[in-house]
């Protein structure tokens, strides 16, 4: 079965598109719904088996990125979210959406009332552009199991320096496997904090995590925008691979023997 | 009503904003400065517990794992306190996304919001109050946009005002010629003594006064912004002697000989240029909102690049910021999805000594950076990836910045309708209309001086990028399902120029009650006027006025009707019901008397002085210094924090090769959604030292150099449309707009030359900035050429970083160049000579060259290509170099070192591979005197350059990188 993507469209998603084009690339059938379809009721959360959160700017970002998107989670969706992803169907929060599905307490474990994380200011204090090397590690996590080779694609964010609440807390999430991404160097070795291969300051070189249960996965960089050889930076030097779209082939698998 | 006020602060001890504040403070002057920290003020009006409030702060106003949260708390002894808010009227999202996000919460008390910064300052010893308020005025507030105080601020909501329906009779049938000027000055309408004498027979004419929103709507529609007087106008030329200096030999232009007079320099020069190219593959020029061309079967391509220049000199954040969200409106306005944007911005000195800065100027530093923040701010938010552009500094543009914003966007063919209908209905979608950018049609159109800022406030905005957001996701599918019979954007002129312009052929009646305000209080013509962000009008059929509904309220997006269109071939302003405004369309659109101007053209200059390099200069270290040089330097800190990726299509990124960081020449976009391999091709060229020196031969520099950025991605040479921006001072002195007609003459000339038309323009006179002491800073006279292009297979794509050892390195062109501007006055070696003309001029060859590499791209034998810009084949090689990792061997017969530096056009290195070294060159068997081998890549990681059989540059790839990138 070709599984059924829905793209949460918030006002202000703008890597809709990108993911669209990951989703059906790797073989799933995306659409991009608008939040105000799903509370009128025009769309049913059931009628899809994969859900994305998009990259973007969810009404501006102002009082912190992802946040409104993230109450309005909370606030309108809390009975769907909470049964698509306890159904164990695949959930990926990209940038805009990661932040969202941290700030509204689905990530890293379930905990609407106080999250246990954030994405707060990139260490440079500013917003960057670059391609960054990404390590997958989780295999418990369903869009990362299996992925031998690292990622490479963009980040392109200002809030993406990933922070607990308890430093202490990291050594459950990695007891727990649940450090799916991390940022490395290009031959593959851990970032160990220095930019710009880890391009924000996450602890612990965190680009990615998911949740305990493995099907939500939520990442700061961009696996959508590298899923064609030419998007690689060094295309032209006859650097390819590591693409993106493994990440999306592995979920739109994993859905399509649900 | 209660006003509670929270402190949001981050939790851990370093806050970059900070650090980057303590830097620029420490710049400007104010070294005892030894912290400054920021923190975020909220203020909340309205009916709330203690539980709400707290909940407020840690559910939606802070994050408590990064940030905390106070209502007051104690500062350090010699801490000293200042706070800015915005003033009333300037766009909050933050404020309204409080109150919205209250009520999502379920905390209905809150009745509004507002939002502010607190700058906690120490220095030892504490700063007195004098120097905290000067430091509030070189750094912290703009006043332009914001209010202060020293210590706790209050902050302004906006008055609750009354509906004002306010209209005043302005007489002109009985007014002398002194008083007609003084009305003029007086509206600050720009308008000039024949204008208004026009204006008073038409009212003669009709037997009634006008009111101040047909003076109003006359001004805007008459501005130099709206129409282009100066371009259009008839030019009396004194000494028309085309046979001096800069006279190409190839000069297609064929001056008048009897009547001296140029008959517009819009309609002589540059589209006759279009016209007489008449590439069949242009869809459309000067007419739309944006230049068109062909991209493929499916798709048409449309560009358009706007100037923002003294909105940016007052607020810069909030100038560039509504640069880049009117452009991209401009694209919408031809039906377009933006698909990229460009920005060319020019600065003052970053270094420039405070003390030097003329009363009422921004310090370039804080100009930048509010620009470059401005632009970041749209243009990520938005979505749509910023790829292009290029910064330079010169001393002319301190207090003069200028700011272009451009926006490239992709349509189906013959998607754009543009047929207004009488009885379809004038549909405003999008922002509400408030008081900002009042008259920012006619302000552009002036000379600054150092009041500007003050009087001129309410002409600076800032943007809000997500209701744009919103507007292009209706526009798209409005347009695919054919809701509209026409659009177009509000920009300068608000409403008034978008209803005017559609109505023009046919007429409209709008009632400016109807128009939805961000605050009452607005008197009708301010309403008609206004230039609020983020609206379109949209001519719709009555009958389609449901279904565009139903898709403004899926995506957030306020749809207002506030008229209809008529055959009365009027325009009719009415304010609840009342008649305000009734102007006949043949008066208002044809009505305006044309301008005469009287040009001089610049002497001779063949009496210039250039410099040269000495033989015994340390030529290693000349090329260093050219690479630190701020206008050749990398821009990396700049173009990192654009988004460049997002829509998923930038095959060719701004910064390539080995480590991502060498200069790219041009972008090369593969739209999302496009079948195929073709792609588009984005590149510009602008040179303020050409301009200072001779206007004619600096367009044709600027359009070669666009071109051949172009050429060295792999654009075809066949298939490049150009763009023209002129900036200039002020056009009603002879000289000034003699300078203007020979840089016209040059866009002729090239355009022709290299048979690429031109497309689309805009042209920003009067940057010229009044100082106090009664002087005049002008800008250098300035043309920013933008080029678009195809590529054909965007696998084909060309980089500038060499990647192999053992390749071959050909320099095509012509490198006998007597000649240099740039490169050699940043050097300490040089000596001056006399020669007839300091800047390049029209390589005859390069057109078909270009066409001759880009068959061998084609063919896949380039391996790397970039472009001799500024400081000549030296630094091209440098740039390669530090691109690809690698080293370069070059070795040149000719024993003048100047060579090495000098600037020309039409030249490139290409890296070619040792196998297809045969091939190339007989592509080139016609144009061998343009095409020399002259070294190879080596995997030594040094670049050496001999010339005349003498070791003149050896220098580290490591040692160009840290030049490059400033990171010694």
């Amino acid at each position: 079965m070709q599984p059924h993507v829905l793209i949460l469209h918030a006002d202000g998603t703008n890597r809709d598109l990108e993911a669209a084009r990951a989703f059906e690339l790797a073989g799933a059938r995306p659409e991009i719904v608008h939040l105000n379809q799903l509370r009128a009721r025009e769309k049913s959360w059931r009628d899809y088996q994969i859900l994305a959160l998009p990259g973007g700017f969810s009404y501006a970002d102002t009082l912190g990125a992802g946040r409104l998107l993230a109450l309005d989670l909370k606030t309108y969706f809390a009975d769907e979210t909470r049964e698509f992803i306890s159904s164990g169907k695949p959930v990926i929060g990209i940038c805009n959406g990661f932040q969202a599905l941290v700030k509204s307490g689905i990530l890293p474990i379930s905990n609407l009332q106080s999250p246990i994380s954030t994405l707060t200011f990139n260490e440079r204090g500013h917003f960057e552009c670059r391609w960054v090397t990404l390590v997958p590690q989780s295999h418990t996590c369903v869009w990362t199991r299996g992925l031998a080779e690292p990622i490479e694609c963009p980040v392109a964010h200002g809030e993406g320096n990933f922070v607990l609440r308890d430093p202490a807390l990291l050594d459950a999430l990695r007891a727990n496997d649940q450090s799916a991404l991390i940022y490395a160097r290009p031959d593959g070795s851990p970032a160990q904090n220095a930019y710009p291969f880890n391009p924000n300051g996450s602890i612990a070189d965190i680009a990615g995590v998911c949740n305990p249960q493995g099907n939500v996965l939520g990442l700061m960089p961009h696996p959508e925008d590298h899923v064609v050889a030419y998007q690689h930076p060094r295309w032209t030097r006859g650097e390819r691979g590591r693409m993106g779209l493994k990440l999306f082939e592995n979920g739109v698998r994993y859905a399509a023997q649900l | 009503m209660r006003l509670h006020r929270l402190i949001v602060s981050a939790r851990a001890d370093r806050d970059p904003r900070a650090a980057g504040l303590l830097a620029d403070a420490h710049a400007l002057g104010f070294t005892r400065l030894t912290r400054i920290q920021v923190h975020d003020l909220y203020f909340v009006q309205g009916e709330l517990s203690a539980r709400e409030l707290q909940r407020l702060a840690t559910e939606l106003i802070s994050d408590p794992i990064a940030q905390t949260w106070r209502v007051d708390d104690e500062l350090p002894e010699e801490a000293r306190v200042i706070e800015r808010a915005l003033r009333p009227g300037v766009t909050d999202p933050v404020a309204e996304q409080i109150v919205r996000g209250a009520r999502e919460l379920g905390i209905d008390g809150v009745e509004r919001a507002s939002t502010g910064q607190r700058f906690v300052i120490q220095s030892t010893p504490p700063l007195a109050e004098t120097e905290l308020r000067a430091l509030a005025r070189s750094l912290l507030v703009n006043p332009v946009i914001h209010h202060f105080a020293l210590g706790s601020l209050e902050p302004i909501f906006p008055q609750t005002a009354e509906a004002s329906s306010h209209v005043e009779f302005l007489p002109v049938r009985e007014c002398t010629d002194d008083e007609l000027l003084a009305l003029s000055r007086d509206r600050r309408a720009a308008l000039d003594l024949n204008e208004m004498r026009a204006i008073q027979n038409y009212f003669r004419e009709i037997g009634r006064e006008p009111t101040d929103v047909e003076i109003e709507m006359i001004a805007q529609t008459w501005s130099e912004h709206c129409g282009h007087k100066t371009f259009k106008a008839k030019i009396e030329v004194g000494d028309w002697r085309l046979d001096i200096g800069s006279t190409s030999p190839i000069s297609n232009f064929q001056p008048p000989t009897s009547n001296l007079q140029i008959d517009g320099i819009l309609k002589t020069f540059i589209r006759a240029a279009t016209e007489q190219i008449a590439a069949p593959w242009v869809r459309s020029a000067f007419v739309d909102n944006a230049g068109i061309i062909d991209f493929d079967d499916e798709y048409e391509i449309s560009f358009k690049v706007e100037t923002h220049n003294h909105p940016s000199a007052i607020e810069p954040f909030g100038g560039a910021n509504t640069g880049t969200g009117g452009v991209i409106r401009d694209v919408l306005g031809v039906s377009a999805k933006p698909i990229a944007a460009t920005d060319v911005l020019c600065f003052g000195p970053q270094d420039l000594d405070p003390k030097k800065l003329p009363e009422g100027v921004l310090h370039p530093r804080r100009i930048q950076s509010g620009v470059v923040a401005g632009i970041q701010d749209y243009g990520n938010k938005i979505g749509i990836p910023t790829v292009s552009g290029a910064i330079i500094y010169d001393d002319g543009y301190t207090a003069n910045p200028l700011v272009f914003c451009g926006c490239v966007g992709i349509a189906p063919k013959d998607s754009h309708p543009r047929a207004p209908q009488p009885g379809d209905r004038v549909i405003v979608l999008g922002g509400r209309t408030g008081r900002d950018g009042l008259r920012g049609a006619t302000f552009s159109s002036m000379t600054m001086d150092a009041q500007t800022g003050v009087v001129a406030g309410a002409s600076v905005q800032i943007g809000d990028p997500i209701t744009e957001k919103g507007v292009i996701e209706v526009l798209v599918r409005a347009r695919d399902a054919k809701l509209y019979h026409a659009v177009t954007d509000c920009g300068a002129g608000g409403l008034s120029s978008a209803v005017g312009e559609m109505a023009q052929e046919i007429g409209a009646e709008v009632d400016l009650r109807n128009v939805r305000l961000k605050y009452p209080g607005l008197a009708p013509w301010e309403i008609w006027l206004s230039e609020a962000q983020e609206r379109m009008v949209f001519v719709v059929p009555e009958s389609n006025k449901p279904t565009l509904q139903k898709l403004c309220d899926t995506f957030d997006v306020e749809l207002t009707d506030i008229g209809a269109f008529t055959n009365t071939q009027h325009i009719v302003v009415r304010y609840a019901g009342r008649v305000v405004l009734d102007l006949a369309n043949d008066f208002l659109h044809d009505g305006m008397p044309r301008r005469v101007l009287s040009a001089r053209l610049p002497q001779p200059v063949s009496t210039q002085h250039v410099t040269h390099i000495t033989h015994h200069a340390d030529l290693k270290a000349t090329l260093l210094t050219l690479l630190v040089h701020p206008n050749i330097a990398s821009k990396a800190d700049v173009i990192r924090i654009y988004d460049h990726e997002v829509l998923g299509g930038t095959v060719v990124k701004p910064l390539t090769g080995a480590m991502d960081d060498g200069p790219s020449d041009a972008c090369v976009l593969k739209p999302i959604g496009t079948r195929g391999t073709r792609g588009i091709v984005l590149s510009c060229g602008i040179n303020a030292e050409y301009g200072k020196a001779d206007p004619y031969r600096m367009a044709i520099s600027v359009i070669d150099e666009a071109i051949r950025n172009a050429v060295a991605v792999g654009a075809d040479p066949d298939r490049i449309a150009l763009l023209d921006n002129f900036c200039w001072g002020d056009p009603l002195r002879p000289e000034t707009l003699g300078s203007l007609i020979e840089a016209a003459r040059g866009c002729y000339d090239a355009a022709l030359h290299y048979r690429a038309p031109f497309i689309s323009g805009k042209d920003s006179l009067n940057n010229e900035y009044l100082g106090s002491d009664g002087l005049r800073h002008a800008i250098p006279p300035t043309l920013l050429i933008s080029a678009v292009g195809i590529i054909e297979d965007v696998n084909q794509a060309v980089t500038m970083d060499v990647k192999e050892p053992g390749n071959a390195v050909y320099l095509l062109g012509k490198s006998a160049m007597q000649n240099s501007v740039f490169s050699i006055q940043y050097s300490v070696n040089s000596q001056q000579s006399t020669v007839d003309s300091p800047v390049p001029g029209m390589p005859e060859y390069a057109p078909k060259m270009y066409r001759v590499l880009h068959r061998a791209m084609r063919a896949g034998l380039v391996r790397a290509c970039h472009d001799l810009s500024e400081g000549g084949v030296a630094v091209a090689a440098a740039e390669m170099c530090v691109g690809g990792r690698l080293g370069m061997e070059l070795r040149f017969d000719d024993a003048d070192a100047s060579a090495l530096f000098v600037e020309a056009n039409g030249c490139l290195l290409v890296e070619v591979r040792p196998d297809d070294c045969a091939a190339f060159e007989s592509l080139f068997a016609e144009l061998n005197r343009e095409i020399r081998l002259i070294g190879t890549v080596t995997r030594d990681n040094r670049l050496v350059i001999a010339a005349g059989g003498a070791e003149k540059i050896a220098v580290a790839v490591d040692e160009l990188v840290a030049a490059w990138n400033r990171s010694k």
